[in-house]
Order: C-alpha cells, then structure tokens, then sequence
C-alpha cells in the first residue's frame, strides 16, 4: 500500500484541457450545428441525409475526444468504447441485412383490410 | 480497521493500488455502462433504420412536421451545456472555489431545464395541439397513412427516452452540486464529477444524432 499514492515514482497525474481547446471545440461544434441545418435547405438528392451524418459522426468525435477526454484516456477504455460502436454495427449490419433484402407484399390500409383477410383465412 | 492498514487520503479506496489506478477503473466502468446504452438507444436507431427505408416518403412527410428552428436551437442549448459541464469538471481538477464549480454545475442544470422547456412548451405541447400524437391527439398531420404515424411514434419514443435521461440527468447535477457544496471534491478526487460528466455529454451524443435523423429527413429545401 503506498501511503501518498500521488507520489508513487511511475503516478501519471490526470490530463488538464486547457479552456481554448474546449472553446474551440464547442465553436466547431456549434458550426457543425449551423452547417447541418444550412444544408438541409440545399437539394443534394440523396447526399443530404449523407452530409447530415458525416457531420454527426463528425460533431461526435470531437465531443468523444476532448469534452470526454477519450484523447488523453487509457488503450483498455478505447477498447470498450470501440467494442460498442462494433457492437452497434453488427446490429444494423445484420438487421439491414435481413429485412431490407426480402421480398415486402403491399401491407393492407388499416386493420379492417387485415381482420378481413384474417376472417378468410380462419 | 485502522490497524489492519493505513488510512487512505480522501476519496481513496484501499483496494486500489494507486489513485491514477483509481480513475482509470472508474472511466473504464462508466464507458461500460455507456456501452449498454449506445446498444439501448442503438435498437432504437436500427428500428428508425429499416421503418425509415421501408417508407421512406413518408418518414419525410413526418419530419417536415416537426419545428427545424426549435430542433437546432435545442441541439446548441445542449453543446452548450456540454461546454459548461467540462469547465465544472476542469475547475475541480484546477482547485478552484467551490462556488466557481458550483456556478458552473448549475448554469449546465439551467441549460438542461431550458432544453427540457423548449421540448415541452414549443413542441411537445404544439404536437398535441395539432393533433400529431398517434393515440393521444391524432389529426392525421402529415397524412393519415401508418407511415406517417409510424415516424411520429419513433419521434416521440426516441426523444421521450432521450427527455427522460436528460431529466436523471438533471438529478445527477443537483446531486453533485450538494456533493460540492459538502467539500467532497478536491484536485484529488472528484470522480464523481468526471463519471456524471461522461453521462452528460453522452445524452449530448445522443441529440447531436436525433437532431438530423428526425428533422432533416429528406431536406428541407423547396419541393424537399
């Protein structure tokens, strides 16, 4: 047991953002905020829904980074944060997988269609 | 106990080696339990995934429901708020006054609320008003077919569950502000305020991504 553990020879004291580095990144962010609603006003087709999660992706970096100090974090934390994004993945993965590859029939309008076809049925 | 072993300074645990040792335990088990929430709230975005794809028009009619100017107005209370919350965290790590940490803590507790308000007067409210809740207030806005009700209920879902970590959000605040203000925090120890910290900017996250997944679908431009 080490008495004064903030004195042990290998103690790596914590690491101190400092306020310009916040500042900026709340700037960017708030660009980002600017950017993204700026450019839902612009016909890009298809590229606006992609735009609008490029620039969330990048909004979340920068807040994983700095504001949670995930730049300064330990390679073991990173792995568990890793491990959940891989984990989210295989769920859309493998859910988009299935169910945007099957063959849809045309879903009745409203539950009457459906009860009625059920009485047929039964 | 005293004679077993040494007293441990404040905030330190005996079954820890060391207090860097210590912290990295405490963030490595909040980002844990922050995994389990992105796969919770992660169900919910696979879900708006396939429904969004499969009626995809009128997902679109549904959003060009909703208020952009109070989403993306909500979206920069809450990076504000996120701002406010890291400079809570540094004063404490810098030894600053308690009143400076607590000012901090509670101009984050103001910006939280004020988001929660935004939601609930302006368009919570104005859903219900306008007749866009399915099986509460339901006036067909945006079309009476399932697509457009299926959008809804994933707005109103999503964003509840998002409204309702906000709100534990905010009791976690008040707490650390009591915890504060009883001088439980030092350069030295206030894991507390940087776990409660990572929460926070994680329900940020979460916004950051509802806000153009809700919103924005399919532009807002004209004949969008």
């Amino acid at each position: 047991m080490v008495e004064h553990p903030e004195q042990a020879a290998d103690y790596h004291p914590p690491h101190i953002v400092p306020v310009p580095i916040y500042v900026a990144v709340f700037v960017a962010l708030i660009i980002f905020t600017a950017l993204t609603t700026g450019i839902a006003y612009i016909d890009l087709g298809k590229w606006n829904t992609v735009v609008a999660l490029v620039i969330a992706v990048c909004k979340m970096v920068l807040v994983v980074l700095f504001f949670m100090h995930v730049k300064y974090s330990k390679g073991l934390t990173r792995i568990v944060i890793l491990g959940a994004f891989f984990w989210l993945g295989i769920m859309i993965t493998l859910t988009c997988s299935d169910e945007l590859t099957r063959h849809w029939e045309i879903v009745p309008q409203g539950w009457s269609a459906g009860m009625h076809i059920a009485r047929q049925l039964f | 106990m005293a004679a077993t072993h040494p007293a441990h300074p404040p905030g330190f645990a005996h079954q820890f080696e060391t207090v860097e040792q210590q912290r990295d335990a405490g963030h490595l088990g909040m980002w844990i339990f922050l995994a389990t929430e992105i796969l919770f709230f992660g169900g919910m975005f696979t879900a708006y995934t396939v429904y969004r794809s499969l009626h995809l028009q009128e997902f679109i009619r549904g959003s060009h429901e909703l208020l952009v100017k109070f989403g993306a107005t909500n979206t920069a209370v809450l990076i504000c708020s996120s701002l406010t919350m890291a400079l809570a965290i540094r004063s404490a790590q810098t030894g600053k006054s308690r009143g400076t940490v607590i000012s901090w803590l509670l101009l984050t507790w103001v910006l939280g609320a004020a988001f929660l308000a935004i939601k609930l007067r302006y368009e919570w409210y104005r859903d219900w008003v306008e007749g866009l809740i399915p099986g509460v207030s339901w006036m067909g806005g945006g079309g009476h077919t399932p697509g457009v009700k299926m959008f809804m209920c994933f707005y109103f879902f999503m964003t509840g569950l998002h409204a309702l970590h906000m709100v534990a959000g905010l009791g976690i605040l008040t707490v650390l502000v009591v915890m504060t203000a009883r001088k439980r925090f030092s350069p030295n120890y206030y894991a507390p305020l940087e776990i409660s910290g990572l929460y926070w900017h994680f329900v940020d996250i979460v916004w950051i991504f509802l806000f153009p997944l809700l919103y924005l679908i399919g532009g807002r431009y004209p004949g969008s």
